[in-house]
């Protein structure tokens, strides 16, 4: 088996089905009557919050790969991006149906009048281009630079769904600023990344005062 | 002053004649009920509280409305002394001492004293009342709460002609009350009642649950409920009662003033500013019901509050 053999039929089956597991034990307790006595808000809470945790844990790849320069890890940025949009459909729909029952009427004033919905709702139309290009063909299409372009979306995601956990809770903050504070850190060292070789060229004096013979 | 007492022997205690009848195999069974008993030491006040409870309207002020089971009105709290989540009070109140326990009366009353717990209770009619519970939150639950007419002990402490609010306080303990030890609310938490809205018939000061003690997740060992309002207005494990002249502070309206009024009386029209507050879900059920104003309290209350704007005074 080669490496890529490896990635693609060992490991990334088994980062999907870690990927899964949260969702496996929400049901699994939910039949199971380990959930709250309000089962319907305990749903709407786990599929949000693993919405935030896989968009943070996406933006941290590359960040992550910067740090350390392992680069294999990037290899699993897609399908980790792709399980933040699966959360967040799951999401989506549990407040359409479990919580507004479909009635179009009030969720449009919802998204409208409320801000945290509002929000939410800007997170998943931001997941939306994303997971509908995240194709191999997709990308070829698009070309590279124009996709990686599109796909800086996900921060505004990631932000998106601070705010929108930010203005949904009702005294303590500290749960949604600290996923805020790590969305800070991430976006900072890819600034840091981005900004380092240019201020080392410009700070570097040498070139400018030998003149070029 | 007549005091109610309920009957020493319930029905359910004396021996039907169909067991007095089969005494063989009722001897049989009690071996099965010594598991039952067992079971009943492991979940202490659970089931069994709820199962003795009579159901259906009792007096003027229940509704006939089924209650919420035992479980869900005790895993499912808000009591952010205890922290944030539903779960929480439940499983961070086992240090909280609630005895001894004493009350402090003070402010414009010519009776002030501090009062232990068992003195407090002397000669109140303790009652029983099955009420609707609205959370500011959007659920709901129905609650066979124990405890007096808090209107028995305002008469009993004669406020002067100067007392136009009550003012409640909870105890502040942040070494027992792990909530207490991060700011997110002011502490200690305060609320407060004009003196109409404190006298009124419905307004309870709870000492129990479904006919048992009121566990400490529900503000042990007295708390206050107001059923035509939301709930975070029922002030739990509550130390200081003072009467005053001016609208006291409230937790809530200090914290957030635009979404928590001091009334914050239950009112389907007027949205919380980030949900809506026309419909509720009741715990235990899938579809959401309608909100009524003053949780259908309006036939004994909306009189209070003729000619208020209920968008100004929310």
């Amino acid at each position: 088996m080669t490496r890529g053999d490896r990635i693609r039929y060992v490991y990334k089956p088994l980062v999907a089905l870690l990927a899964l597991l949260p969702l496996a034990l929400l049901i699994w307790n939910f039949l199971h009557d380990n959930l709250s006595v309000n089962p319907l808000d305990d749903i709407t809470d786990e599929t949000g919050t693993w919405t935030l945790r896989f968009l943070v844990l996406t933006l941290a790849i590359t960040p992550l790969r910067h740090l350390t320069g392992w680069t294999t890890v990037v290899l699993f940025r897609r399908m980790i991006g792709l399980f933040a949009f699966f959360y967040g459909t799951l999401h989506l729909f549990t407040y359409l149906y479990l919580d507004r029952f479909f009635a179009w009427a009030d969720i449009v004033e919802d998204i409208g009048k409320r801000p945290f919905i509002t929000a939410g709702m800007t997170a998943f139309l931001l997941m939306l281009p994303l997971a509908a290009t995240s194709f191999d063909r997709m990308i070829r299409w698009m070309g590279g630079k124009r996709w990686k372009m599109l796909h800086r979306l996900a921060y505004g995601a990631g932000i998106a769904g601070v705010i929108h956990y930010l203005w949904l809770v009702k005294a303590d903050t500290s749960r949604p600023l600290t996923y805020g504070a790590i969305l800070l850190f991430l976006f900072g060292v890819r600034v840091y990344v981005f900004l380092k070789p240019r201020l080392l060229q410009k700070s570097s004096p040498a070139r400018k005062e030998v003149p070029s013979a | 002053m007549l005091i109610k007492r309920g009957n020493d022997i319930s029905s359910s205690d004396i021996t039907p004649e169909h067991v007095y009848f089969h005494r063989r195999e009722f001897l049989r069974a009690a071996a099965a009920a010594g598991m039952a008993v067992a079971l009943r030491e492991a979940f202490p006040e659970s089931l069994w509280a709820q199962e003795r409870w009579p159901q259906g309207k009792r007096g003027p002020y229940d509704t006939d409305e089924k209650p919420n089971t035992y479980k869900e009105i005790t895993t499912y709290n808000n009591f952010y002394e205890f922290g944030t989540d539903k779960a929480d009070p439940a499983k961070n109140s086992s240090l909280f001492k609630t005895k001894p326990w004493t009350v402090r009366i003070e402010g414009e009353v010519k009776k002030p004293a501090t009062y232990a717990l068992e003195d407090l209770l002397k000669g109140k009619t303790i009652e029983d009342r099955v009420y609707r519970f609205r959370c500011v939150e959007g659920w709901s639950m129905v609650i066979p709460w124990r405890g007096f007419q808090l209107s028995e002990l305002i008469k009993q402490v004669e406020p002067t002609s100067r007392a136009q609010y009550v003012a409640f306080e909870t105890v502040y303990r942040p070494e027992e009350m792990v909530g207490q030890r991060r700011p997110y609310l002011t502490w200690p938490y305060v609320e407060g009642l004009r003196m109409d809205e404190a006298m009124h018939p419905l307004t309870l000061l709870v000492t129990g649950l479904y006919g048992r003690e009121l566990p400490k997740q529900n503000g042990a060992p007295l708390r206050l409920i107001v059923p035509w309002k939301y709930g975070f207005k029922g002030i739990k494990s509550i130390v200081k009662i003072r009467f005053v002249e001016k609208e006291p502070p409230t937790t809530w309206n200090l914290a957030s003033p635009d979404e928590y009024g001091f009334y914050s009386n239950v009112n389907p029209d007027v949205d919380h500013p980030r949900w809506s507050q026309k419909t509720e879900r009741r715990i235990g059920e899938f579809l959401k019901r309608k909100t009524f104003p003053f949780n259908g309290y309006a036939e004994q209350v909306a009189h209070l509050y003729a000619g208020m704007d209920l968008r100004k005074y929310f």
